[in-house]
């Protein structure tokens, strides 16, 4: 498995994973993307999810399997997921851009409205952002999620923003 | 003047605090010893959300459990000498402690204990190099207790050595605390660690060097710089392929080895795993060593994770209680199997496997 | 560099500091917190010389075990500056060999 030696998943690797959803799921709304696709024994997405969407079973070991039809792109899987793994994209947000929200847990936090530099699986800077959404609910227990705007195409692609720089060392941050 | 103490549990970890817990709810005289200013063992380092069963707090920061468990071994009633550390086992379950006393003055203390518990867990590997021993070189675990404890930075520019779990984290959490990772060196052709950890930290940009190993760290007074180069796959220095980085901090993440000098001291029978970090002393199901009344929990056993020696701590302090007679048989039998199935689903997967067949022998190794 | 905010540990809420004094310099650090922590933050990495080499050496394993952060402290060496906390006046000195440089 090329992750193995490069430490991300490829997007073959990724769309023949039990998980990925389909060309016409994704025409529909927003859906939740899990990139987990190694066998750990792991399962808190499977509890997280209300509408029952993420199957594990037992033993849990078994890589998550996305119900597709069951998942409403909500999100509330993002902060729970141990590894980070998990993204929403919302492919029909407008005619030229596309929404996605992952976790990011660093400091400073982007500020909503913003623009900010997206980056792919391997860090690189790939296009341009918007800030739409900075979420730290408490019962995220501090992983807060960022959506961003972004131009279509690059939505199988970023997964991620780079990280901000601090000022000085005394910033602040706003809870939401 | 010996004290007579039912239970005794070196090492306030988290093997320790719930074997500590486990017994104490049952009845049992608990008491744990640990060298520390603060029990917890490495569980105040683990920022992170673990893995696991939901059902066994997964989704849950190690530093959040650690305060838990405290929490319910503060409830049981179970006494924790702290500052202290267990200088000698002796035969038969003599312990012999160095006790720090509220005056901050020292007291050796022996204990005659019914049932002891050795929680030593594990320390860190070091792999020397040239100019290892300049300051600014480091364990892993130091940076991860520096930045996460502490609240310092070691350094602002690091390279961390190793590409197993703890060092594809601690970059990560390095990354969180403001430090800047020029990048993972691993000597293997693969990634040692889960692939989502590794791709959390690709995301940041962070390159992970497969198949090179460091040459040497540079500096006059304090690292400055560090030499890598690419290994064939003998290992061995590929000549023409060094490369120089501009660094101030290397950090070291090579494993970690279990510590078992007091289970030697009580003669206690080991064994060489090296899929478990080294020599570890072998014990049955019930976590008792070859040793009638020690057990053994944690990584002392052999180095896996915080959730195994959770669950290891409480099927010592649920055989104890057995022993002991605080619980029934059928009701000791219950609450083990149950803990056995957890700690075998644990076990499961690629990253497991080899942790699961090195268990199995020990305990065959061990069957009375 | 101290770690003033931080996305999971939230703010440093310790304000209170003591004065210590290292090779004879002062400085300040957060009351209770362990000798090495505050000496790295006012950039100092070196606790000791070696006996033979006198080569310098920091901290190793961060958390008691390995002995390379010892330094004298209140005239007394080998102090593990990675476990013992700081106190108001304390007097620390770089280790040189075993003892203080004379």
């Amino acid at each position: 498995m090329v992750l193995r030696k490069i430490g991300y998943l490829t997007k073959e690797e990724l769309v023949n994973s039990k998980s990925y959803p389909s060309e016409e799921r994704f025409n529909k709304g927003p859906v939740a993307i899990i990139e987990c696709t190694e066998e750990i024994p792991c399962n808190p997405c499977e509890v997280a999810c209300r509408f029952n969407a993420i199957k594990i079973g037992k033993p849990i070991t078994n890589t998550p399997i996305l119900d597709e039809n069951l998942c409403i792109g909500c999100g509330l899987c993002i902060a729970k997921c141990p590894g980070l793994a998990i993204f929403v994209v919302e492919k029909t947000y407008s005619d030229k851009e596309g929404l996605i929200s992952f976790p990011h847990e660093y400091l400073p936090l982007p500020v909503t409205g913003s623009n900010v530099e997206a980056v792919n699986r391997e860090g690189r800077v790939i296009c341009s952002g918007k800030v739409l959404k900075v979420l730290n609910k408490k019962s995220f227990d501090r992983t807060p999620v960022v959506t961003i705007a972004i131009p279509k195409e690059k939505l199988d692609e970023v997964r991620g923003i780079k990280r901000l720089e601090s000022k000085d060392s005394k910033y602040l941050y706003r809870r939401e | 003047m010996t004290i007579k103490k039912e239970v005794v549990i070196i090492g306030g970890g988290p093997s320790g605090l719930s074997a500590a817990v486990e017994a104490a709810k049952k009845g049992a005289e608990v008491l744990v010893v640990d060298e520390n200013l603060r029990a917890g063992g490495q569980l105040f380092k683990q920022i992170h959300k673990f893995f696991g069963s939901s059902a066994h707090r997964a989704g849950i920061r190690g530093i959040d459990i650690a305060s838990e468990l405290l929490e319910e071994a503060r409830e049981c009633g179970v006494e924790v000498w702290l500052n202290s550390v267990v200088v000698g086992l002796f035969k038969e379950k003599k312990v012999t402690i160095k006790k720090t006393l509220a005056d901050n003055s020292e007291k050796l203390e022996i204990i005659q204990a019914k049932k002891i518990v050795i929680a030593t867990g594990a320390s860190e590997n070091a792999v020397s190099f040239k100019g290892w021993t300049l300051p600014g070189v480091m364990g892993a675990g130091a940076a991860q207790t520096m930045i996460n404890v502490n609240r310092v930075l070691p350094g602002k520019r690091i390279l961390m050595i190793g590409s197993g779990n703890v060092g594809l984290i601690v970059t990560y959490q390095l990354l969180q605390a403001g430090a800047e990772v020029v990048g993972v060196v691993e000597a293997a052709p693969q990634i040692g660690g889960y692939g989502v950890h590794a791709a959390k930290i690709r995301r940041t940009g962070v390159p992970i060097y497969t198949s090179h190993t460091i040459l040497e760290a540079r500096g006059d007074k304090g690292v400055e710089e560090a030499v890598i180069c690419e290994v064939n796959d003998k290992w061995q220095p590929i000549r023409g392929t060094e490369k120089i980085l501009e660094v101030d901090t290397i950090t070291i993440a090579a494993g970690l080895k279990p510590l078992i000098e007091l289970a030697m001291m009580h003669d206690c029978k080991c064994s060489f795993f090296p899929q478990l970090g080294g020599w570890v002393p072998l014990h049955d199901e019930n976590m008792e060593s070859t040793n009638a009344g020690i057990y053994l929990v944690g990584d002392v056993t052999g180095v896996e994770e915080a959730n195994t020696a959770l669950e290891e701590g409480r099927l010592a302090g649920t055989a104890i209680a057995e022993v002991l007679k605080y619980i029934s048989l059928e009701d000791a039998m219950k609450l083990k199997r149950e803990i056995w199935q957890r700690l075998n689903e644990l076990r499961m997967g690629p990253f497991g496997e080899a942790r699961m067949l090195a268990k199995n022998d020990i305990l065959a190794g061990c069957k009375k | 560099m101290r770690i003033n905010n931080h996305i999971i540990l939230g703010k440093d809420e310790r304000k209170e500091t003591v004065e210590i004094k290292v090779d004879g310099r002062t400085i300040h650090a957060k009351k209770g917190e362990m000798i090495v922590a505050a000496l790295i933050t006012n950039g100092i990495r070196i606790n000791r010389y070696t006996v033979k080499k006198k080569e310098p050496r920091g901290i190793f394993c961060g958390i008691g075990q390995c002995t390379d952060c010892v330094m004298v402290v209140n005239g007394k060496p080998n102090v593990r500056t990675c476990v013992t906390p700081v106190e108001s006046g304390m007097i620390i000195d770089t280790q040189y060999g075993v003892g203080r440089k004379e």
